[in-house]
């Protein structure tokens, strides 16, 4: 416990440094609101029911994408690893699109699908898909090739296989990929609905940043700080019990 | 009579073999690259092919050719080469400042505890959130020009820089500290010249994830705050539904992101020859 103090103490003291830093005046409260105000409008953001609202659309579009681009990405990376057609098929898009920074999507997206919640799926989908892909591919070829021709003279089918041997053995790599695309998906969810929303959590502060309430503002930025940072930490936790046969 | 040794031995005199290899390595590759040269043309013919075919409007998918005619245009105004100059400027700016600021931070923290202490839980809950998210405030705080868009790019980019660093540091063996330490080398001395060196393969990973999220975050930052620079003008090419012009962006964003992990793969040979991963066979 003590332990556990002493670790996040900084924390602690940087947030009663920002308290007194606006309690005293150093700063403007228009350019630090004090973390009690803060406070109080994430209480009254979460009461009129402003938060959730845009939280649960952010939400919804957030995971949307990302299962697309698990499901669909892990699958190609696993294809590809698997089938030679397929590798050679998909290695030149993939190439040309991994360096793609892809915040440049963003544009493209929104002249195809509109403002709503299409548009950042498809986002998402796009831009987290060739990290699972690519930790798919890389696992699904490292899988021990004494392992798969054991299960095929043991009378394992093509697909049998598949599952039981190639996908668990490609599972770190995929699970290390997905992290990375959890990462980005926040970044592009958000990102997107700055830039071009009517709903979402990107489009609650930048709205609020315009009318002038800081503090609610601040509220919503430290809310989906902490959504970020909390779902890579249950991804952390769901990965080590996926893996918890090994070793 | 010939043996089967001296049939399989190359005809030129020992010494020559490994230019030989050399040779071979490097049809190898020539090889590969023609492979992916052949594939990007056949994708690009395909975009040209769908996008004349009918089934999708130009305004959804211009054709590669147009959107090729709209880049030259805009080459030959010059307003390429400004937007173009802008975006690199900033996001290498903000590159460079993580790079110098999360090596030195992660050595500071790597060699004295409290500096350790105060930053360690700073950078567990800092390395996952969502840092674009922040936009909005440092806007806020310092306007919507240079300053602002560099902060974030830094903000973002001196993370992986970081963590990296304190890896690589941790990983460094100890034996080789020991030992430099009893030749009598001094504290600045084991830092610079072996503690970091030795590190040097994994901080430039840091770097190379760093390099895209800089650009990732310089574009962000751009279509939100508008001024000059490539994602800028995608983005008011967007506003004004002018396709042409954001498939135009698309593709110059595309070659300035592949260029630069390029230029960052031949630093890393360049930079890292003498250790042992450039020896190790490609």
């Amino acid at each position: 416990m003590t332990r556990v103090v002493v670790r996040y103490l900084p924390i602690l003291i940087l947030a009663l440094a920002w308290e007194a830093a606006s309690r005293l005046g150093l700063f403007s409260s228009l350019t630090l609101p004090a973390l009690g105000d803060v406070a109080a409008s994430w209480l009254e953001l979460i009461r009129d029911g402003d938060l959730v609202s845009n939280g649960l659309t952010s939400m919804y579009r957030g995971t949307a994408g990302l299962v697309l681009a698990v499901v669909i990405g892990g699958g190609l990376g696993v294809a590809m690893a698997s089938s030679r057609v397929v590798n050679a098929l998909l290695a030149a898009p993939i190439e040309v699109f991994y360096p793609l920074p892809k915040s440049a999507l963003i544009p493209v997206t929104v002249l195809w699908l509109g403002f709503g919640d299409g548009s950042k799926i498809l986002l998402i989908f796009l831009g987290c898909m060739i990290p699972v892909t690519i930790g798919a591919y890389n696992g699904a070829r490292g899988s021990d090739q004494v392992l798969l021709w054991s299960a095929r003279s043991m009378g394992a089918s093509r697909l049998r296989t598949l599952w039981d041997v190639v996908v668990p053995s490609a599972l770190p790599e995929m699970l290390n990929g997905i992290r990375t695309a959890l990462a980005l998906s926040f970044i592009l969810l958000v990102s997107s609905e700055l830039i071009a929303a009517q709903q979402g959590f990107g489009y609650l502060i930048g709205y609020l940043g315009d009318n002038g309430s800081y503090p609610g503002m601040f509220a919503v930025v430290l809310t989906v700080a902490f959504l970020g940072f909390a779902a890579d930490r249950l991804f952390q936790l769901l990965t080590g019990w996926l893996l918890r046969w090994r070793e | 009579m010939a043996r089967v040794e001296d049939l399989a031995k190359p005809a030129v005199p020992a010494g020559a073999g490994a230019g030989d290899r050399e040779r071979g390595r490097a049809l190898n590759a020539a090889a590969r690259f023609a492979t992916r040269a052949f594939s990007l043309v056949v994708l690009l013919i395909a975009w040209e092919l769908i996008a004349r075919s009918g089934k999708v409007t130009p305004f959804m998918l211009p054709p590669l050719s147009a959107v090729i005619e709209r880049i030259y245009a805009d080459a030959a105004s010059g307003m390429l080469w400004t937007n173009l100059g802008v975006t690199l400027a900033r996001a290498m700016a903000g590159f460079f400042i993580a790079t110098v600021g999360g090596i030195a931070l992660g050595a500071a923290m790597s060699r004295l505890r409290p500096v350790r202490w105060f930053f360690d839980p700073l950078i567990s809950i800092g390395f996952p959130m969502p840092k674009i998210a922040f936009l909005p405030i440092i806007m806020l705080w310092l306007g919507v020009y240079d300053v602002s868009k560099i902060s974030m790019v830094v903000f973002d980019a001196i993370f992986p820089v970081l963590t990296a660093t304190l890896a690589g540091l941790a990983a460094v063996d100890k034996e080789l500290i020991w030992s430099a330490r009893n030749m009598g080398a001094r504290e600045h001395e084991l830092i610079w010249q072996v503690a970091l060196p030795a590190a040097l393969p994994q901080i430039f990973t840091g770097l190379q994830v760093a390099l895209p999220i800089a650009l990732i975050v310089e574009i962000v930052v751009e279509m939100a705050l508008g001024g000059y620079g490539l994602g800028a003008a995608m983005m008011s090419a967007s506003r004004f539904a002018d396709s042409r012009g954001v498939f135009a962006g698309i593709v110059e964003i595309a070659i300035v992101g592949y260029a630069l992990i390029k230029a960052m793969a031949a630093i890393r040979r360049r930079l890292l020859l003498w250790h042992h991963e450039a020896q190790a066979p490609a």
